[in-house]
């Protein structure tokens, strides 16, 4: 094929890039992987995390962000650390797999030699392996399990609350589960997870009366300690999600509420209090200063895979705060060490999960095996061939991004493009077939709808603006965790020293600039509003890919950014 | 018991509305509110005019006002935001949104003996601050939280 050369010449280009040496690569296998999966016990509470898998069963490529700014009291601080910052700040020599697994340097070069991570037949070979030199540890879930993929729309999560069972998740708490509905979730609490998991979640009462929706913390005994696991669900569901699917939930951060909820645990007797968090590490970072008596908040959401905790203090003490990456790639391990009654020490490892590296357990296996057979056919659908690397994580525009507001553009007719910054979808490597499967990866939401809307240059200012300052509001509490939205057909600067309504200048459709009276068509995606309508993206997605066949590299529509100098959130 | 709170208010609400349409009702429509109503406040355009002609001009921030209000609205049109009051002697509670058209939103007056406590829903135009102010002792106190308005989506 006519792109191998120029995917050869690529990789070539990488590999010298950073001084590999082609054929001295050492073997990878199963075998191996014992060595590095060989985690010494500590202490005597051990809790195992996962978060934000996005409901990826099967191993996949997850390239991490190039760029991933924080500003403020964020800058240059876990999680805003990038590429070679993040390997000096947390000492990981360059060209090793944790390299590889906690950067994008040399991304498809490296996914090549170290192959695909996570998959639940791997992971639940990794947590048996743990939790064989833990007696008692307990697996946490911190959410965004149940979306992500098509098997986990098309079955209404159930897989994954199958999948999730056999590993032995024992507390759970959620984000775009709420997206599948609040019937659909109550459904699966109160039946498949009945006395196997608890769902809990602090900060979600009824809209009208305030009352509790779920337990607020799960009180467990682990080698006779009882340990409190409190929730906390994503706090702003119903804002960056459609209201509609959780009409009578309210949601927020709470941390007042949550004050009560970590005093009402200790009251209970509780030696260790570990929070399950779904805020966002930067949420997570400004609570724990606010709250005291929490030994650790164990985080996602802004699917951050952080290798050491951040120590943050508060009036009552110091609390840890970890983040455990997504898409299935990292089980972080806390072990505490309780002494009379209150935690003396700890150790915390986040581990890659490499799937080469891994025997997949059989059970598992056969499970993943038998939920995909009957949408098998449709997954494997070969849509066309990239010849660039795709992947979406990063503050802007990634390559699979562009695809999709590209493929909007041309279907629709549209001037411009908006695609949500969501944080989830798998990466492909150049060369590889895209497959409807990848491209529900992307896309696999309850509300697909692509819409064509006329928007004056003005709105399509306030959105962007809007957008940007869920992002980079120097007050993490006003963030939402998302990426900026991508933006197709429409160049403009970022100026990150400015605020709200000032950091999005010299918009340029066409060569021109943007008239703020004017009107554009704008094509979209993803309506939060009730009522919306249209095409699912992925057919829109899919037309456009069946017609191009072979899909060029992208030419990323990044903004200039203006106030990013020496921030070590840009690689 | 929850649910059957919920489920007893909703017919008792169902039964209100009917008595109301039935047209039994025993006062006239606006006719106790006549009384106090400070229309100039209420009507005011800006912050400052609006907290004057309410009578709370000259407040000074107060920490023993509470209030708590959400970080960003989950609706912009029902705001949840509750005060207490931890002045003795408070009088009044008042709510104010600087950036809507009309800032003043309620002033709850407060007969000797209640609990200086109020919890209700505020509707807000765009992102702007709370404030809060407080009467008590023939004193006026404030506070003020920033609440986000925003249009949504996007979200990880």
């Amino acid at each position: 094929m006519s792109m191998s050369r120029r995917e050869f010449l690529q990789v070539l280009a990488a590999a010298s890039a950073s001084g590999f040496v082609l054929n001295s690569r050492p073997a990878f296998s199963a075998s191996s992987g014992d060595a590095f999966y060989d985690l010494p016990p500590f202490g005597n509470i051990s809790l195992l995390h996962f978060t934000d898998c996005h409901a990826q069963l099967l191993p996949v490529y997850y390239r991490e962000p190039d760029v991933n700014i924080g500003l403020g009291q964020s800058l240059n601080r876990a999680p805003h650390l990038v590429g070679e910052k993040l390997l000096e700040s947390f000492n990981i020599r360059p060209g090793t797999l944790e390299a590889h697994a906690f950067t994008s340097l040399d991304f498809a070069q490296a996914a090549r030699t170290y192959g695909k991570v996570g998959g639940f037949a791997h992971l639940a070979t990794l947590v048996k392996k743990i939790r064989a030199s833990r007696p008692g540890a307990l697996l946490l879930d911190g959410g965004d399990t149940w979306q992500g993929s098509a098997t986990a729309l098309w079955s209404k999560g159930q897989d994954m609350v199958d999948a999730c069972k056999l590993l032995g998740v024992n507390v759970m708490t959620g984000h775009w589960e709420f997206t599948l509905g609040a019937e659909r979730v109550k459904q699966v609490v109160d039946n498949d997870f009945n006395g196997k998991v608890d769902f809990v979640a602090q900060n979600i009462k009824t809209s009208d009366f305030g009352d509790p929706v779920f337990p607020h913390f799960a009180l467990k005994e682990i080698n006779g300690i009882p340990v409190a696991i409190i929730g906390q669900a994503f706090p702003y569901t119903p804002i960056a999600n459609p209201r509609y699917l959780i009409p009578d939930w309210s949601f927020g951060i709470q941390d007042d509420h949550l004050q009560k909820v970590v005093d009402e645990a200790r009251a209970k007797g509780a030696q260790v209090v570990v929070v399950l968090s779904h805020n966002g590490m930067d949420v997570d970072l400004k609570m724990a200063g606010r709250v005291s008596g929490i030994d650790a908040i164990m985080g996602g959401h802004t699917h951050d895979g952080v290798p050491a905790p951040s120590l943050v203090k508060n009036p009552g003490g110091q609390t840890l705060v970890t983040n455990a990456g997504s898409n299935g790639k990292f089980l972080g391990v806390m072990d505490f060490d309780v002494r009379n009654g209150k935690v003396a020490g700890f150790k915390y490892k986040l581990l890659p999960v490499f799937s080469n590296l891994i025997e997949p357990d059989g059970e598992m296996a056969a499970l993943i095996k038998k939920v995909r057979a009957p949408y098998e056919e449709k997954l494997a659908e070969k849509l066309a061939v990239s010849e660039g690397l795709l992947y979406r994580r990063g503050n802007f525009n990634g390559t699979f991004d562009q695809l999709i507001l590209d493929a909007l553009m041309e279907v629709k007719g549209a001037d411009a493009a908006f695609s949500p910054g969501f944080r989830w979808g798998v990466s492909l490597l150049p060369g590889e077939d895209i497959t409807m499967e990848h491209l529900m990866s992307q896309t696999a939401i309850t509300y697909p709808y692509s819409t064509l809307t006329e928007m004056t240059g003005a709105t399509i200012k306030d959105i962007m603006e809007d957008v940007c300052d869920n992002l980079f509001n120097p007050d993490p509490y006003k963030q939402q965790g998302g990426d900026m939205v991508r933006v197709g057909g429409i160049s403009y600067t970022c100026d990150l020293r400015e605020g709200m309504g000032k950091r999005i200048n010299n918009l340029m459709l066409g060569g021109k600039p943007l008239d703020a009276n004017r009107k554009y068509k704008v094509a979209g995606w993803a309506p939060v509003a009730e009522g919306a309508s249209g095409e699912p993206i992925w057919d829109v997605a899919a037309k456009y890919l069946r017609d191009k066949k072979v899909i060029s590299p992208r030419k990323l529509n990044l903004p200039r950014l203006l106030g990013a100098e020496n921030n070590s959130g840009i690689a | 018991m929850n649910k059957f709170r919920r489920a007893f208010l909703k017919t008792a609400g169902a039964a209100g509305a009917l008595l109301a349409t039935a047209g039994v009702g025993l006062l006239k429509s606006g006719e106790v509110f006549a009384a106090t109503w400070n229309k100039l406040a209420f009507s005011s355009n800006n912050m400052n005019d609006a907290m004057k002609n309410a009578n709370y001009g000259g407040a000074v921030e107060s920490k023993d006002i509470v209030l708590k209000a959400p970080d960003i609205a989950e609706n912009g049109a029902v705001v949840p935001v509750e005060v207490t009051s931890n002045i003795p002697g408070t009088t009044s509670i008042a709510l104010f949104v600087e950036k809507n058209q009309y800032p003043m939103v309620a002033d709850f007056e407060l007969p000797s003996g209640t609990e200086p406590y109020i919890s209700t829903r505020i509707k807000m135009s765009q992102t702007s601050n709370v404030r809060v102010a407080v009467r008590a002792g023939g004193k006026n106190y404030t506070q003020v939280k920033e609440v986000k308005v925003t249009i949504g989506g996007c979200g990880g």
